[in-house]
């Protein structure tokens, strides 16, 4: 059976820095810095996890079998990311799961493994980076954040695998040694004439050469890369046309690191007419170069986290110092309510892992109310009887109550919270993110979102749970 | 149906310390202090305290766990110490103890006492108390204003109420308790505050200013309770007398089911209920001469106007605007500056209010003595508006 891409989903955190204020603020050390338009910023409680929830949720996860997590800022070094994302989106226990790290391939990397692969069931493979970068570097202008998931089956296919292939070669035009925040780069003129110049366009001619397509035939060249024009000119040197070159995002999100080809590949498959073909490079250590055809059946898909979506969303954050307070690189006086310690029991972490990770509730069999947290007797009636799961993060919900809290410690203050009522009749009182103070009122429709509610600073444990985010009205 | 307490204990003495920060004084020399008092007041000797209730809510600060820092501090030698902690009910939890073990003729003396040594923590407002592995593992652990400022919002939803209106309400509120402070001199906060001032304060937690918010204080208050009998042997004609202690705790529909719309607090409506049945109160607008409320923010002090039946729900907006709760007014509330101004020091504060109601109902009460005392009620409410405690203690005097 043909295996190719059955869905995706995009996740692009809300809040976005101009380049401009990025470039002012450092004008007094490097007048030269310049940039346009924004790039997208991890809030403080989104990390390499968090986004990869997000963007899963989005594409099909109907018949997963396996989930693979390719980041290279994944938060854990011994502790499997990509189970944490299972856990989450809700994925059976049965799922397979894998890490995928250590180069900025290793999204494609992990999806060009899931289409090889014979394993029954969809793959599901993530990819998601928030990386730092040094206050007044070119990668503090370039880097973004965010996640892109793409499932593989063989059912219901949009776009399938026509050539792909690969190079290992030790050209290193970056690195990050393990533990170090930021990246030690190279001359960019070097990366472009011997890294691309001759790297990629050999790599291109070999995944085309099992096909019957020329390189004229791309309708779409997705290549992410930091450098000016560098798409451009290996689209040149290898035949490919110039206006195939796709849209990178750096107008409002920057590289996304391990998920920016799945990124732009999920934007290509977005815009994508069935028969047109979309070229995937990713550069790192080597490359992979993956070839897609889409089908007739993509007319019919509509992703429910499309790219352009998550790229509209964007909110301009005017203030500089967020970069720098979020990424634990300038040392703020929250005073002493920032002391609390947080150490999470794992035990009771593991207890509870249904409502802290996939935020299931227990639906009473006697009355039908639906309990969170699951205590040992039902809220409304009091019974007994075990609980029934009861899923609250996909739950229609809406506001009840909340305030602004500017007492209590929040590493983005004022701490929103309040009351919130879902529509199967559970209340549950929870954290409001990605918050406009003007559409916060009592009615205001939720969705909910997965964060991290707390970092244990002790021991670099996050606290994962669900946090409520407003919704505009429709139509406004 | 149990008759209740009502009438079965005397208060014989009550002392309560200095509020405020009490920078020189830790929370042992500050239980000395109320209970030196309160004995003085009671005339008995230490060696006929049968038993003793010791209150205080956080283990952070404060003494740590347990009764042993009571029992040590007030060498309470050889009897049952017990400790208990309820949040902000906590000092009338220790009321409720002394008073049940009197009332159960288990002894005949017992002593009450609540403490809280907030001033140690470093910082203002109040630490965040631990609330559990499971529930730390999901719920907001928001400051107390942010906790109580959610009535605000529902009860703007409800009732329609203007963003305007609301804050000129709240900031009457605490204004009248700055000006009753100003009469009560172991008040933390003595001190009248304009208008103005208090609605253009720093916001803390939305619609919430800074002096919407009671003082966070160091304290001590105690009581010693007897049987009515004990009491007149002791010379006390006609002794103050506990009407009703009542409680109520939520478990869990507030928070965790749509059935409440936020813009009132359940606990205390319960505990209303059965106070006013055990003390025999029939209509607390005209049986209630003054109330001692738990106005740890002023909205809590609105909505409990409400819940209480003082005010019809709805219009505590406007009766608090026309200074029904003023010192002048129908029903005095905070007549010694409450949680607001004379302080809150958790475990202390359920006694506190009792001792004002027991200064008021004797004519004790100096330069802010209110005529005609009938009733005097005392309202504690723990935790947060959808999960929390409330208590309503009533005194009055055994013969009215």
């Amino acid at each position: 059976m043909e295996r190719g891409i059955t869905s995706y989903g995009a996740y692009i955190p809300r809040l976005r820095i101009d380049r401009a204020a990025i470039a002012a603020a450092h004008s007094w050390a490097f007048p030269s810095l310049r940039g346009k338009g924004a790039r997208a910023l991890a809030n403080w409680d989104e990390d390499a996890v968090t986004m990869a929830v997000e963007a899963a949720r989005g594409a099909n996860l109907d018949a997963v079998s396996s989930i693979a997590l390719a980041s290279t800022t994944a938060p854990y070094a011994d502790l499997q990311n990509a189970t944490l994302v299972a856990a989450a989106a809700g994925l059976e226990e049965d799922t397979a799961s894998r890490d995928y790290g250590g180069s900025l391939r290793a999204g494609t990397s992990a999806l060009l493994d899931a289409l090889l692969s014979n394993r029954e069931g969809s793959a599901l493979i993530v990819g998601s980076d928030a990386r730092q970068a040094k206050a007044g570097s070119a990668q503090e202008l370039a880097f973004g954040a965010g996640a892109a998931a793409v499932t593989v089956g063989t059912q219901d296919v949009i776009a399938r695998l026509v050539g792909h292939a690969t190079r290992t070669v030790p050209f290193i035009d970056h690195f990050r040694a393990a533990g170090d925040d930021y990246d030690y780069v190279w001359e960019e003129r070097w990366i472009r004439e011997e890294g691309h110049g001759k790297i990629l366009p050999t790599a291109i001619r070999d995944a085309l050469s099992n096909t019957n397509l020329q390189p004229g035939d791309i309708n779409h060249f997705c290549l992410p890369t930091t450098l000016r024009k560098a798409a451009e000119a290996v689209a040149k040197k290898s035949g490919i046309a110039p206006e195939a070159v796709a849209d990178d995002l750096s107008a409002m999100c920057g590289e996304t690191g391990a998920a920016h080809p799945l990124m732009m590949l999920s934007l290509a498959l977005e815009k994508a007419k069935p028969g047109e073909r979309i070229m995937v490079v990713a550069f790192g250590a080597g490359c992979d170069v993956l070839v897609f055809e889409a089908t007739e059946a993509i007319t019919n898909y509509t992703s429910s986290s499309p790219v352009s979506a998550q790229v509209a969303r964007g909110v301009i954050e005017p203030h500089y110092t967020k970069i720098l307070s979020f990424q634990g690189n300038l040392e703020l006086d929250w005073g002493m309510r920032g002391e609390a310690n947080d150490k999470i029991a794992l035990t009771q972490q593991y207890r509870a892992a249904d409502q802290l990770m996939a935020f299931t509730g227990g639906k009473c069999p006697d009355c039908g109310s639906v309990n969170f947290p699951q205590l040992g007797k039902c809220v409304n009636c009091g019974s007994a009887s075990p609980l029934e799961p009861y899923d609250l993060a996909r739950e229609g919900a809406s506001v009840a109550s909340f305030t602004g809290d500017w007492l209590q410690f929040s590493p983005a203050p004022p701490l929103y919270f309040g009351l919130v009522n879902f529509d199967c009749g559970a209340r549950v009182l929870m954290e409001y993110v990605d918050v406009d103070p003007a559409i916060l009122k009592v009615g205001t429709r939720l969705r909910m979102v997965y964060r991290i509610k707390s970092i244990d600073g002790e021991r670099h444990n996050s606290r994962y749970f669900w946090k409520a985010v407003p919704l505009a009205p429709e139509g406004v | 149906m149990a008759k209740g307490i009502r009438d079965k204990v005397a208060i014989v003495g009550m002392g309560c310390s200095q509020f405020g920060e009490r920078w020189d004084s830790g929370a042992e020399h500050l239980m000395v202090e109320a209970y030196n008092e309160a004995m003085a007041d009671a005339g008995i000797e230490h060696s006929q305290l049968e038993a003793a209730w010791f209150g205080s809510a956080m283990d952070n600060v404060n003494v740590g766990n347990s009764a042993i820092p009571a029992a040590m501090a007030l060498r309470l030698e050889g009897i049952p110490v017990s400790r208990v902690e309820n949040m902000c009910a906590t000092g009338t939890e220790a009321l409720r103890g002394a008073a049940y073990a009197v009332a159960s003729g288990a002894v005949d003396i017992a002593l009450a006492i609540g403490v809280e040594k907030l001033k140690d923590t470093g910082y203002g407002g109040l630490p965040v108390p631990f609330k559990g592995t499971l529930n730390g593992g999901w719920m907001p652990l928001g400051s107390a204003p942010a906790g109580f400022a959610q009535l605000a919002s529902a009860y703007k939803a409800r009732y329609g109420v203007s963003d305007e209106d609301l804050k000129k309400a709240l900031a009457h509120v605490s204004w009248k308790s700055h000006q009753n402070g100003v009469k009560s001199p172991k008040a933390h906060l003595k001190k009248a505050v304009p208008m103005e001032t208090i609605i253009n304060a720093p916001m803390i937690a939305e619609p919430l200013g800074l002096f919407d918010c009671c003082g966070v204080s160091d304290g001590a208050a105690c009581a010693i309770v007897t049987t009515p009998e004990i009491a007149r042997a002791l010379g006390k004609a006609n002794p103050v007398t506990i009407k009703s202690i009542q409680l109520s705790v939520s478990a869990g529909r507030e928070s965790g089911t749509d059935q409440w719309d936020g813009s009132y607090v359940q606990n205390t409506r319960n505990a209303a209920r059965r106070a006013y049945e055990e003390a025999g109160v029939t209509d607390p607008r005209a049986d209630l001469s003054l109330l001692e409320v738990h106005d740890c923010f002023s909205i809590t002090e609105l909505v409990t106007m409400e819940d209480l039946g003082v005010a019809r729900d709805g219009e505590a907006v406007k009766d608090i605007l026309d200074g029904r709760f003023d010192a002048d007014g129908d029903v005095p509330c905070q007549i010694d500056g409450g949680l607001k101004c004379f302080g809150h020091p958790i475990g202390a504060s359920g006694l506190r209010m009792a001792y004002e109601n027991y200064l008021q109902l004797q004519g004790r009460a100096g330069e802010r003595q209110l005529d005609n005392m009938n009733l005097g009620l005392c309202h504690n409410l723990g935790g947060v508006p959808f999960n929390g405690v409330a208590a309503i203690t009533i005194l009055g005097r055994e013969k009215n």
